[in-house]
């Protein structure tokens, strides 16, 4: 029971903190400077996007979450079935950034899927 | 040639610091009760832990080495070659952890691999651009 929470919290607060920080990269814009100078100052304007520091906040609570998750788990267990990332991403996306998933995604996610429900049934 | 290091970088590194994060939580062991106090004491064995801060340095390579390679290779190409790590981490965790794998985790971790190399050969931009 304690794992499939720590499981929900790092797939949930791991792909909405990444959704976040994407929401923030698009308000910040494309970078096409890659000189040491211009990619501090990139990252000045980004922290300065409220989205960065709520995304920050969640992958905190996610990468907190996976060690609690590996401190009761092993590790051939746990990184697998947060492959599930894809299918919480994928939602997200469309629903939170509007973006259009396609049908070949959406089987990739639904292989994902299957493959996590087998590395599930295999814990001992 | 130098996408393929950096891919190799992504294919361990990754993996070696979710591998070092699980021996350090091994040894950390985990909470009794959950209460504040418990989780406090975690919490404080976990920022003095040599292994921790070896798997988030692994990590941050894994992290800057995907950001490199994604300033000049093809998202689609490097999102499918990463998805090699989730078989990666359970040979670490078989061979350096000594974790048991189930023939049925293998058969999950192959069929996870398939369906990251599908959703990683879609288009990487779904939206019009602006």
């Amino acid at each position: 029971m304690l794992e499939f929470l720590f499981l929900f919290i790092i797939v949930t607060a791991g792909t909405g903190g990444e959704l976040c920080v994407s929401r923030a990269m698009k308000v910040v814009g494309e970078v096409h400077d890659f000189r040491p100078a211009a990619l501090v100052r990139f990252v000045f304007r980004a922290m300065r996007v409220g989205w960065m520091w709520l995304g920050i906040a969640m992958m905190t609570l996610a990468f907190f979450s996976l060690l609690a998750m590996l401190s009761i788990e092993n590790v051939s267990f746990v990184v697998p079935v947060t492959a599930l990332s894809y299918a919480a991403g994928a939602f997200g996306a469309m629903l939170f950034l509007h973006e259009r998933i396609s049908s070949q995604r959406w089987l990739g996610v639904l292989i994902v899927c299957i493959g996590v429900t087998l590395v599930w049934l295999s814990r001992r | 040639m130098k996408t393929s290091i950096f891919i190799l970088f992504i294919v361990l590194f990754a993996p070696l610091g979710n591998v070092l994060l699980s021996k350090g939580m091994k040894r950390i062991g985990s909470a009794k009760n959950w209460v504040p106090s418990d989780i406090f004491h975690i919490l404080l064995k976990i920022v003095t832990s040599g292994y921790i801060w070896l798997g988030i340095a692994c990590l941050l390579i894994f992290f800057v080495a995907y950001m490199l390679v994604l300033t000049w290779a093809d998202y689609s190409y490097v999102q499918p070659a990463s998805s090699f790590s989730y078989a990666v981490v359970a040979m670490l965790g078989y061979f350096l952890l000594g974790e048991a794998v189930p023939p049925l985790r293998w058969m999950g971790i192959f069929v996870i691999c398939v369906g990251v190399f599908i959703v990683g050969h879609t288009h990487p931009r779904t939206t019009e651009r602006a």
